[in-house]
């Protein structure tokens, strides 16, 4: 019987060996990203003729469970993209290798030339772990038209600038259509605006919620503002399509990350194609931060070709590759030199991502980091319906966020009596 | 070869399967709930604590699991009826001497039974959108106000209980069917000739002649309908306001998203305990009702 | 005969009744067909006015629906011959074979049936981790190679075979492997097309633990791949509505083909208690 299965498990996972004398690196990149860097290996193969490149694409849904079981089954590839904000998690359970000393040495990668918010989501404990490959940020998209339409000819810099387009957009707009669109399921709109002010989300070294600071209160508040007035519908993002219903005016504003701007090229009608724009987040009082999102390259501690590994992540962080990767995928590249001298420094629509990018922030590096941001987004909801006050929803907050880092903490304590 | 040899032969593997994927995966998953195996563990075995009933007591205290236990109790309580209802509905209308091409019948009421959950579900979500759905467009025609089926908490759950009737519902017929026909023709000859109605033979012949069918259909399908996930992962994704989560579902997030596997399998074990007491509590009321 | 109230009462409600069961499915295949722009219009069309199978094309080219296709064929197929194979043999052996402690054995198994599988889910799902099965087709099959309800189904049904024409067979010499295949095989073969339609259709709509355990996207069986699509296209239902027909047909044929004995099964399956 087990003889049986383990035929048929052998044909059915179709093994392939090759006789090849050069090193082999296994890279691991996700969806579109994996899909176009696949492009740009043939030329660091030429530059390299001893290494042999075996890229995996990975698609984005399961990647991160796919990940971590890899991990823990051992069979991790030599070299990985992985999304920012997983890299506290894979760093925790030691998966990585630590960074700094090759970069030191290295002469093409110059932290300094990196956006500093992005540079950070890198560094764990004081480690580096990985090297941005590119990045994205969130900032607000809107219709210029129907801006204009409600008495306003520039995108808000403030939140009370903000609030007042809002209110102006929902009265012009009418009562089926709405200003701004805050998909219930998401938590990143309000993790931004709470990153926009000056206490940490968490705090005490990531060992404790800090939700009920005055500023991340400041941030429910104004979200909570926002539905309360029907500024924003009660919808989450299985019930929108997100381009159709923005060129219909059903919204006017949403906040969303650079990709959207290849969506609204492609699927925004002719007659609206001009109608549109891009702008930095407003923040309490002045441009506010957003967070530091995209990708980095990670080496993984289990492989037996660092060298080799480090000298692709070199490679890749070329600004001239790095501006054929942009034309390839639309991601935007982590590294001032590559915005300088290419397409990017002229389009409109990726300046205000320039602009945002210096003032990007990560969110709190611990590895529950996501599961947190789920319940933000649980607490979030409850606080659009009108279910909490802005004080329970940051107790909430704190009470969930103090629950799943008290392993965290316990783990804390007794690496530090080892 | 001797009998007995060959005997163990033909059951061994069979019994080796369930041993290795079901009894002892059981076993496993209760010592599993008594410990903190989370991420730490995975990546550290030494990050393991022996944690005895805590995982119970913080199900106790969380405000979450008990939503959704009150969600999977709301979906048995409200779906099992309404599934028996218009299985039974249906068996008796198929039932008929009156009712033409019965075969034709019986194979399209039973057609979304062998249909794959997650594709009929996704059906569901788009014939449902509040905006663009084809269902408030339908209500819209006698002027009635769209129902934000799947955006609203109110809603989302009698939606998903649609769903789950509309999908079910031919399995219990085609036995409710089966035991309808070998209930005696000349018992509804005799009732007729003796003037009883239509209802008073439903009653007083086919219901208590049906019970034994009825009660088995009442257990297989609570046991089913506790058994709630397909349907908010695809259909509201546990959403609006988690007004869809159910225990199954939980548990799977817990697990498989956030690693949570200690927490988690005590989820799966209280969901167990309940199936298991509500079952023997029915079974009990039943034998009780009928001593009387 | 004569016209009645009645009987157009009940037709009437019959065919109102079918019509909710069907017109779903129907309206599915005819989504499937619309351009992209005519399903997204308001009022929903129900009719594919210019029917296109452009949404087929951009499921099979770009999403990659054949590969998933193929997976679901091989692991209902393979999972429906190995636990027919353990299920009649087992079935067979406690309905007519004597062994130490078989009764209680089998009752035993009747009892596991009140425990829900999704309780063995994470503990089986380490255990396969430590084999190296997660994210196989192994690892997805093998809880569902051997079944208590196939052995009892099978069970049932050897009972009702006269046990004369095995002990007849038995004074002449044969051995009980001879038996099995040659006497007692094509005796049981009605339950062995029922189960196998059962667990073909079983393994094949099979949702939550090929999602838990086929954790990449190059091992997804079709609704695991279904799932994932809609959440990454929410919007476009009628490439949806396409991967929901190429998902639905392969099993609903089937069971239009073998309908007779699914249903005996469904009953004799239902009889127990």
């Amino acid at each position: 019987m087990w003889l049986l299965l383990l035929v048929a498990a052998l044909l059915l996972s179709g093994c392939a060996g090759t006789a090849d004398t050069r090193e082999t690196l296994t890279f691991w990149a996700m969806g579109r990203e994996g899909d176009a860097v696949g492009r740009l290996i043939p030329a660091f193969e030429r530059e390299h003729p001893e290494i042999r490149v075996r890229l995996q694409t990975l698609p984005w849904a399961g990647a991160h469970q796919k990940l971590l079981t890899a991990f823990v089954g051992g069979s991790s590839p030599d070299l990985c993209q992985l999304g920012n904000t997983w890299i506290p998690e894979l760093a925790e359970v030691g998966a990585l290798t630590p960074l700094s000393a090759r970069v030191r040495s290295s002469a093409s990668v110059e932290p300094g030339d990196y956006f500093p918010g992005i540079w950070d989501t890198n560094i764990i404990g004081g480690a580096l772990y990985g090297v941005p490959w590119y990045v994205d940020t969130r900032l607000l998209f809107y219709r210029r038209d129907l801006l204009k339409r409600a008495g306003f000819d520039h995108p808000p810099r403030t939140w009370a600038e903000w609030a007042r387009q809002l209110r102006a957009v929902k009265a012009t707009q009418g009562p089926g259509n709405y200003a701004l669109l805050l998909p219930l399921n998401e938590f990143e709109p309000l993790v931004t605006l709470g990153l926009q002010q000056p206490a940490p989300l968490l705090r005490d070294g990531g060992r404790y919620g800090g939700f009920e600071s005055p500023g991340f209160k400041k941030a429910l508040g104004f979200y909570g503002e926002i539905f309360g007035n029907h500024w924003a519908p009660l919808v989450s993002t299985t019930e929108i399509a997100t381009v159709t219903d923005f060129a219909r005016g059903y919204f006017t504003f949403f906040i969303s990350g650079p990709w959207y701007i290849a969506e609204l090229e492609h699927g925004m009608p002719e007659e609206l194609q001009n109608a549109w724009a891009t702008a930095p987040m407003p923040g309490p009082d002045g441009p506010g931060a957003s967070i530091a999102g995209g990708s980095s390259l990670v080496i993984f501690r289990a492989s037996h070709h660092l060298r080799a590994a480090w000298q692709l992540i070199e490679f890749l962080s070329n600004p001239t590759v790095q501006r054929k990767f942009y034309r390839l995928t639309g991601d935007l590249p982590p590294r001032r030199t590559s915005w300088k001298n290419s397409i990017l420094a002229n389009d409109p629509y990726a300046l205000a991502f320039g602009e945002q990018l210096e003032r990007a922030k990560p969110v709190p590096k611990v590895p529950e980091w996501q599961h947190i941001a789920g319940e933000i987004s649980v607490v979030g909801e409850r606080l659009a319906h009108g279910d909490l006050t802005v004080d329970r929803a940051a107790r909430e907050l704190d009470r969930r966020a103090d629950a799943i880092l008290s392993k965290r903490r316990w783990v804390l304590s007794r690496e530090k009596r080892n | 070869m001797s009998k007995g040899y060959a005997a163990w032969l033909f059951v061994l593997p069979a019994l080796i399967v369930l041993f290795l994927f079901f009894l002892l995966p059981v076993l496993a998953g209760f010592a599993l709930s008594l410990t903190d195996f989370d991420l730490y563990a995975l990546a550290d075995i030494h990050n393991l604590r022996f944690t005895g009933l805590h995982n119970y007591l913080i199900l106790l205290h969380r405000p979450l699991f008990w939503a959704a236990l009150g969600h999977t109790l709301y979906f048995v309580a409200a779906g099992v009826p309404l599934s028996i209802t218009a299985s039974l509905g249906t068996a008796l209308l198929l039932n008929s001497k009156l009712a033409w091409c019965k075969s034709f019948f019986r194979t399209a009421l039973f057609a979304p039974v062998v249909t794959t959950l997650v594709a009929v579900a996704l059906i569901w979500r788009y014939l449902f959108n509040t905006r663009h759905g084809l269902i408030n467009y339908l209500f819209s025609l006698p002027g009635i106000h769209p129902v934000n089926w799947l955006g609203d908490p109110r809603w989302a759950m009698p939606t998903i209980i649609l769903f789950a009737v509309w999908k079910n519902f031919g399995y219990n017929m085609v036995i409710f069917l089966a035991g309808l026909q070998t209930i005696p023709e000349e018992l509804y000859e005799a009732a007729r000739m003796d003037g009883a109605s239509a209802f008073s033979q439903f009653r007083h012949i086919t219901l208590p002649l049906l019970k034994p069918t009825l009660l088995l259909v009442v257990i297989l399908t609570m046991s089913g309908y506790f058994q709630l996930f397909s349907e908010p992962y695809v259909i509201t994704e546990g959403g609006p306001l988690q007004s869809t989560v159910s225990v199954l579902y939980l548990m799977y997030r817990d697990a498989f998203k956030w690693w949570e596997l200690g927490l988690a399998s005590a989820e799966a074990f209280v969901l167990f305990l309940l199936m298991f007491g509500v079952t023997a509590v029915f079974l009990r009321l039943v034998r009780r009702g009928g001593e009387r | 005969m004569s016209f009645r109230p009645a009987k157009v009462l009940i037709n009437g409600l019959l065919v109102c009744v079918t019509a909710v069961s069907l017109l779903p499915l129907l309206w599915m295949l005819s989504v499937s067909f619309m351009p992209k722009e005519a399903a997204a219009g308001f009022p929903p069309p129900f009719l594919a006015l210019r029917p296109t199978l452009e949404n087929y094309r951009r499921l099979f080219v770009y999403a990659g629906m054949a590969r998933y296709l193929l997976h679901s064929v091989l692991v209902a197929s393979v999972v429906t011959l190995i636990s027919l194979w353990f299920n009649v043999t087992a079935g067979y052996a406690f309905a007519k074979l004597r062994f130490a402690g078989r009764d209680r054995i089998f009752h035993m198994l009747l009892g596991a049936l009140v425990i829900p599988s999704q309780v063995t889910m994470i503990p089986l799902f380490i255990m396969l981790k430590w084999m190296g099965l997660v994210n196989a087709y192994a690892g997805a099959m093998a809880p569902m190679l051997a079944g208590v309800f196939g052995i009892f189904l099978v069970r049932q049904y050897a009972r009702t075979l006269p046990d004369e024409l095995l002990e007849a067979a038995r004074i002449d010499g044969a051995g009980e492997m001879r038996i099995f295949a040659r006497i007692v095989l094509p005796l049981l073969k009605p339950i062995i097309v029922t189960l196998a339609v059962f667990t073909f259709l079983a393994s094949w709509n099979d949702f939550m633990w090929p999602l838990i355990v086929l954790t990449g996207q190059d091992h997804y069986t079709l609704p695991v791949a279904l799932a994932a699509l809609s959440r990454e296209h929410t919007q476009d239902s009628p490439m949806m509505m396409a991967g929901s027909v190429v998902t639905v047909l392969p099993v609903l044929l089937l069971f239009l083909a073998l309908q007779r004995y699914y249903i005996q099964g469904l009953l004799a399956g239902s009889v127990k208690g």
